[in-house]
């Protein structure tokens, strides 16, 4: 595997491995709460839904940085393998639920009396995680079949992206849609027979780490393939790639594809650490949201992506507790400063420090 | 005002009922009866005293539905100003603390309210009697047939006199006379309501005579022709309505979007800034010139295009110039600004909707058919958004500036070398879409709510009307426009809001992999840009 990372590369990769995988649940389980080292829980399930936010980050990478096709319908995969998580939590509820039913809660209020035909398999966590990535990964398919076959891109391409997302979210929003409507799924009480405990979600934190890290390295061998290589020429010429005999469909409907399963395990490892799914995930404004966490960071680097995930988000649930009015403000500033003077994101920032502010201007200028 | 009324109807008694009926006058029998015991006893004396109703009887029975009439075991009072009158001689009573409230139940309001209906049908005002008609209409009530045989005979007006004549044999249709029966049945098909429909199909239920029921048939699907024309006008009109409004949504950005290539998402944003500067200039009316209240509307209109022009012009000198020809990044730039300025509105106005009222001349409407009302708001948006779309057409087409945009459009390089200040035009090209941005927020603050989320609403439908009529194309926009409009709501008619919202966007993302380019495409040189 050629991941081109060189020594510097892999020992991040080990150090980072080596941080989720026991520096955190070491803080946090082994550490006495009194102690200054000690990582609350509230820490930890941040920790675990920011990496679930990296994956996707690096997800709209694959597809915008190295291809340049932007969607803003991302969170629309995220949250099918979240609503495909969560209908297994929900049978794994079982009779615990307020109604003390055989069947979730709100199919009781609904006064539904067997499960609609996509809850089939939903009591099988084998079949489930199965259709967490096929659905999305379909739906993916068939949608950029159809787009980049009638060379639907650009702007053209987000736009009907967001058209799709929304009418997603307007479906799951009715509650005949057997998704539970505009509250969701929530009150999750056990995975594979486990008891969602505090334990469980560190290792559900661990586990989206490594998944990450998976995906980072996987991304590392995708786009330093000569698969890679003909991504970003499409990226920067695509009718002359055209013209050499490549066939951009294909290559262009594959990193699609890809790109929206890994958003879709993201929002499945997301749902039982947060607790909760709703039609709100599928909303325009959550989708153009993880762009910016990869246009933050930088695109067309892997890395930063995951900084910008962490950046943005570890910068909202501060705001959002600290000055929760500002926090819009803010957010809108750093859409439009990182499209301005940031084009490369912070890990352009990072990499040439010299000399920035000077460039930024020449280039504004020209 | 009741009791100026009161007198006039009066004389109108004196005069057409005064020698015709036997004036029986209220005796404080009747006047217990009416007040006091079970409300079917009421009715029945109610329906009793109505045939031959003077002054007395009148105040009693309007004093009983305004709930001022008390009583005790042996008296009835009438209330005015706290005081108890006797309500058949007049006099003024001592109210004892014993008295009791007469209470009302639903069904005696109604038979109150159709009582005092039928004594306005006496009134010498046309517009009294037209207006007590209209009440009357809703329950045919077969106790109060003389009355309105009494009226119709004194009317002179055709209409009043025609709706009086439905009412007739709506209550003679449930009489035992089998030829009453069978005319009224025949003469009911005239009607186009559906409260006439309804009790058809009562009456349908019930009928036992062959020939009847064939008139009733015959009477019903005439009706239904009309109702079903009232409808289908109705969802067109609607669609009409809806597609004004889109179009007046994507006007700005056919020019925005359309014509320089800026995708801006803050669009829906700058219709809100439209909609609250409509809201401050009522409130500014109503604090400093209330006289003036009516004509606040047109005031707003330039304001709210200036207000959403200079923002417009601000975001383009400061953020949008600095993005031209990077289509994405301008994308989520204006993103940012659009989440920006709603959070501006939460901070100034507050997260909940503000109230816009209608001026007078903009509520109410009119009606077409029965069953089909045009409401003048919705009406003037149409119009409005026509106005709107043809000063844009003719500013593109006719003045100096719209041949400077259409020539940067085309050839930036070109103009720019001709002596064009190609990035003046820019700014000022930028400030009319987000102008005609403002105009759409200003009649949007007329027909809904106005509020921080308001844009949000419209800029996904604003931004498929623009890719579906085709970029750079005014007429495109204006077809894509009404004609999602009306497909909108005809599908919401058949599988509701939401499912019909989602067929839409359905079509939509079909009809682009089919045409690309949208209905008009661009052809020739400009087609490669």
């Amino acid at each position: 595997m050629k991941t081109g990372l060189g020594a510097p590369g892999w020992s991040g990769v080990l150090a980072a491995t080596i941080a989720v995988t026991a520096v955190v649940p070491l803080l946090n389980l082994a550490v006495p709460e009194t102690s200054a080292l000690h990582l609350s829980d509230f820490y930890v399930s941040l920790l675990g839904k920011i990496l679930c936010y990296a994956i996707c980050a690096l997800a709209i990478d694959l597809i915008w940085g190295y291809t340049g096709i932007l969607s803003l319908g991302h969170g629309l995969f995220f949250a099918l393998g979240g609503y495909g998580m969560g209908m297994y939590l929900m049978r794994q509820i079982g009779r615990d639920g307020q109604y003390k039913a055989d069947m979730p809660d709100f199919m009781v209020f609904l006064n539904w009396k067997e499960f609609p035909w996509h809850w089939a398999v939903s009591d099988s966590f084998v079949a489930q995680m199965l259709l967490v990535v096929l659905v999305p990964g379909l739906i993916a398919f068939v949608f950029g079949y159809f787009a980049f076959r009638s060379r639907i891109k650009g702007v053209y391409f987000s736009i009907i992206t967001q058209a799709l997302t929304f009418a997603a979210m307007l479906l799951f929003f009715r509650n005949e849609t057997g998704f539970g409507g505009n509250n969701g799924f929530t009150d999750f009480k056990r995975i594979l027979d486990i008891p969602i405990t505090h334990q469980l979600r560190v290792l559900l934190c661990v586990i989206s780490g490594l998944t990450l890290i998976g995906f980072f390295l996987m991304a590392r061998a995708i786009v330093n393939s000569k698969y890679g290589r003909v991504l970003q020429a499409i990226r920067d010429a695509e009718t002359r790639v055209m013209f050499t005999g490549y066939d951009p469909v294909a290559y262009k409907l594959s990193i699609w594809t890809l790109s929206a399963v890994m958003c879709a395990v993201a929002g499945a490892l997301y749902v039982p650490q947060v607790g909760i799914i709703n039609p709100g995930e599928m909303s325009p404004a959550a989708s153009i949201e993880m762009a910016i966490w990869a246009a933050v960071g930088g695109r067309a680097t892997l890395i930063g992506p995951i900084v910008g995930a962490f950046f943005v988000n570890g910068a909202k649930s501060w705001f959002t507790v600290a000055f929760p009015e500002f926090w819009l403000y803010f957010l809108g500033a750093l859409f439009i400063a990182v499209t301005l003077f940031l084009p490369n994101g912070l890990i352009g920032l990072l990499r040439r420090p010299a000399g920035l502010i000077g460039r930024v201007w020449r280039k504004e200028r020209s | 005002m009741p009791l100026t009324f009161l007198s006039r109807c009066l004389a109108w008694l004196l005069l057409s009922l005064g020698c015709a009926a036997p004036a029986l006058g209220l005796t404080p029998q009747q006047a217990r009866a009416l007040a006091t015991g079970e409300a079917e006893s009421r009715i029945a004396v109610l329906n009793q005293v109505l045939t031959g109703a003077d002054e007395k009887t009148v105040a009693l029975i309007q004093a009983l539905s305004d709930d001022a009439v008390k009583f005790t075991e042996t008296a009835v009072f009438v209330m005015r100003d706290g005081k108890g009158y006797d309500p058949v001689s007049g006099g003024e009573l001592p109210v004892p603390d014993t008295a009791e409230d007469v209470i009302n139940n639903n069904q005696m309001r109604g038979e109150l309210d159709t009582a005092l209906a039928s004594i306005k049908l006496f009134s010498s005002d046309a517009k009294v009697r037209a207006e007590a008609a209209k009440t009357l209409k809703g329950e045919p009530d077969e106790a109060k047939l003389p009355l309105i045989e009494k009226a119709i005979d004194a009317e002179t007006v055709p209409a009043i006199r025609s709706a009086l004549e439905q009412i007739r044999f709506a209550m003679l249709l449930g009489s035992a006379d089998k030829a009453k029966r069978l005319q009224a049945a025949t003469a009911l098909g005239a009607s186009g309501t559906p409260a006439t429909k309804t009790l058809l199909l009562e009456r349908q239920s019930l009928e036992t005579e062959p020939d009847v029921r064939a008139a009733l048939a015959v009477s019903l699907r005439a009706i239904e022709g009309r109702l079903a024309w009232g409808e289908r006008l109705g969802v067109i009109f609607t669609g009409v309505s809806l597609g004004s409004i889109l179009l007046l949504v994507a006007l700005g950005l056919a020019i925005t979007y359309g014509l320089m290539g800026v995708i801006n998402m803050a669009h829906g944003e700058l219709m809100m800034i439209g909609a609250y500067a409509t809201y401050v200039v009522q409130n500014l009316f109503r604090t400093y010139a209330p006289g003036a209240f009516e004509a606040y509307v047109l005031v707003a209109i330039p304001v709210s295009f200036m207000a959403a022009a200079l923002v417009g012009a601000g975001l383009e000198r400061s953020v949008i110039r600095w993005l031209y020809g990077r289509p994405l990044e301008t994308l989520l730039a204006t993103w940012g600004i659009s989440l920006m300025l709603q959070q501006a509105a939460r901070s100034i106005f507050g997260a909940q909707n503000v109230p816009v009222e209608n001026p007078t001349w903009l509520s109410g409407g009119v009606d077409v058919m029965s069953n089909l009302t045009l409401p003048f708001n919705r009406v003037a948006i149409v119009v409005f958004a026509l106005l709107v779309l043809l000063a844009v057409a003719a500013l593109i087409a006719r003045t100096r500036l719209g041949l400077f945009v259409r020539g940067v459009t085309q050839n930036r390089r070109m103009a720019a070398c001709l002596g064009i200040n190609t990035a003046r035009i820019d700014t000022y090209a930028f400030a009319l879409g987000s102008g005609i941005a403002g105009l759409a927020g200003c009649a949007l603050s007329q027909v809904g709510n106005v509020g921080p989320d308001l844009g949000q609403s419209y800029i996904v439908d604003a931004f498929m009307v623009v890719v579906l009529g085709g970029v750079g194309q005014l007429a495109g926009t204006v077809y894509a426009a009404l004609g999602l409009g009306v497909l909108n709501k005809l599908l919401e008619g058949w599988q509701g809001a939401v499912l019909a919202k989602i067929m839409v966007l359905v079509f939509i993302v079909i009809f682009i992999q089919k045409r690309p380019q949208g209905i008009f495409a661009l052809k020739g040189r400009s087609a490669d840009a």
